[in-house]
């Protein structure tokens, strides 16, 4: 438990039973008045930030936060299975958690999961991750310059755009934090 | 190995002093008295909000005002003291647990001749450390010309807030209004004197005879930072001793340690002339003298560095 008087940037606190992170903090007193502590708090789920003040006899439950190791098994609808590396216990994380990141899932991927009270937040994926192209056009000789880059969709449904040169069938890296092309991968 | 965090600070802390020196000096020439008062002492104002630092088995002083006034009650008409205070829990970039006091007091009169004193003293200030008529802080130029900004209390809620001051008082959000919504906006073309406070924030202050439901008493702003304290003071011991019942009975049901009367002053302030008294921030003043984000900047050490 922590006090309104251990408040500090950077300390993750649990209100309304969801994690926030202090990222702005103001001790004032306003004269003759009591202890106020200002607050700006950053949903670690939604990543919105809110304004809090709180007085001295305010307590906070720490958001104990927690990164497992897991990797990717299946999805079924929107529901996306992943399993626990060290317990092999199977969780579920729904889509809209897992935001972008649903688009470079492929089996067997492994992933570190941030867990808040047993419940999956977040998923942290390698920087990069190797997809195949399922859908592109053809290559026509010559096209090689970066705005020559084609439309394609890889096995995830996920559309980017890809150089010329690349076939369908073929695999690639893509960039996880930015969703772009990085290579092609030679097998 | 050289301490570069203080290293640094020497242009800052030349400032200071020179700050100091010229408060002596301007007190001074008014004919008043420096005094001394101890700096450990038995007994405390009751006050629901201040926690002292325990010196066993006394505390060291949260201000002066104690024993300042019984000097005041003993003939002492005009007196000011620079002295080191502590208040318990109290550090952010613009509190320090430790921090300086400028206190002075005077004999007749009232707080408005208290909010005069504070025009001529920092406009003094400011043009004997070179600035002249307009100091620059936090990105801002305020105006030190005469005459500052003097709104009520009342009036600052109607202007900055979507409730009275009464709503306010009734649904105990007085001091989160006051620091979000209207201390940033008060001193920032000129000093603001905030004034008339309701009467349960009345400290030690008197009430108004027109108005008995404010007290007289103010606070000075500059840049939104809170400078100074000030009241028209009360003179009638049963009045005060009620107050300092009610600030104790607040204390005790926030849980906080209780203290004794202080009987002393108590006893003395029935022979206490109409008088009017003043604290202002050292340090704070200097912050905004120099243009300073914090107050770390203008102090030799923090308890951090320490």
């Amino acid at each position: 438990m922590y006090s309104a008087s251990d408040l500090r940037k950077g300390l993750k606190i649990t209100i309304d039973n969801e994690p926030y992170v202090v990222t702005a903090f103001e001790f004032s007193k306003p004269g003759k008045g009591q202890a106020l502590y200002r607050t700006k708090l950053k949903n670690m789920i939604t990543g919105l930030t809110i304004d809090r003040t709180y007085r001295e006899g305010d307590t906070f439950e720490p958001a104990s936060l927690e990164e497992r190791p897991m990797q990717y098994l299946y999805k079924e609808g929107e529901h996306y299975y992943f399993m626990d590396s060290e317990t092999y216990e199977q969780i579920i994380i729904n889509e809209e958690t897992l935001g972008e990141g649903k688009n470079f899932l492929v089996e067997n991927l492994n992933v570190k999961v941030l867990m808040f009270q047993d419940k999956a937040i977040g998923v942290d994926l390698p920087n990069f991750v190797n997809l195949r192209v399922i859908k592109t056009e053809m290559w026509v000789k010559g096209d090689t310059s970066k705005a020559d880059y084609k439309p394609a969709t890889v096995e995830t449904g996920y559309e980017l755009r890809i150089p010329p040169f690349v076939q369908e069938g073929e695999l690639i890296t893509i960039d996880t934090r930015t969703g772009e092309y990085s290579t092609r991968v030679k097998e | 190995m050289k301490n570069w965090s203080l290293a640094r600070r020497k242009h800052a802390l030349q400032q200071r002093a020179n700050v100091i020196q010229k408060i002596r000096d301007f007190f001074h020439e008014r004919e008043y008295l420096e005094v001394e008062t101890p700096y450990r002492i038995p007994v405390l104002i009751p006050e629901s909000h201040i926690d002292p630092v325990p010196s066993d088995p006394w505390f060291l002083h949260p201000s002066p005002e104690l024993c300042m006034k019984r000097l005041l009650v003993a003939g002492y008409e005009k007196i000011f003291q620079i002295c080191h205070c502590w208040r318990r829990g109290e550090r952010g970039d613009r509190h320090l647990p430790e921090f300086t006091l400028l206190e002075w007091y005077r004999t007749g009169g009232d707080y408005l001749n208290l909010m005069e004193d504070c025009e001529s003293l920092i406009r003094f200030l400011a043009t004997e450390i070179g600035l002249g008529e307009t100091l620059v802080y936090r990105g801002r130029a305020i105006h030190l010309t005469s005459p500052w900004e003097r709104i009520t209390v009342d009036e600052a809620f109607r202007r900055y807030t979507a409730v009275t001051t009464r709503e306010a008082m009734d649904q105990d959000i007085f001091d989160e209004v006051m620091v979000r919504d209207i201390e940033p906006k008060l001193g920032m073309e000129k000093p603001t004197l905030l004034y008339d406070y309701p009467a349960e924030r009345r400290s030690l202050a008197r009430l108004k005879k027109e108005n008995p439901s404010v007290a007289e008493r103010f606070e000075l702003y500059i840049g939104g930072l809170e400078i100074a304290n000030a009241f028209s003071e009360l003179i009638d011991p049963e009045e005060q001793r009620k107050v300092f019942n009610s600030e104790l009975e607040i204390r005790q049901s926030l849980g906080r340690q209780v203290y004794p009367m202080p009987e002393n002053f108590l006893n003395e302030l029935e022979a206490m002339p109409p008088s009017a008294g003043i604290a202002v921030g050292v340090d704070r003043l200097v912050m905004v003298l120099l243009n300073a984000e914090t107050i770390d900047e203008v102090v030799a050490f923090t308890p951090e560095e320490l």
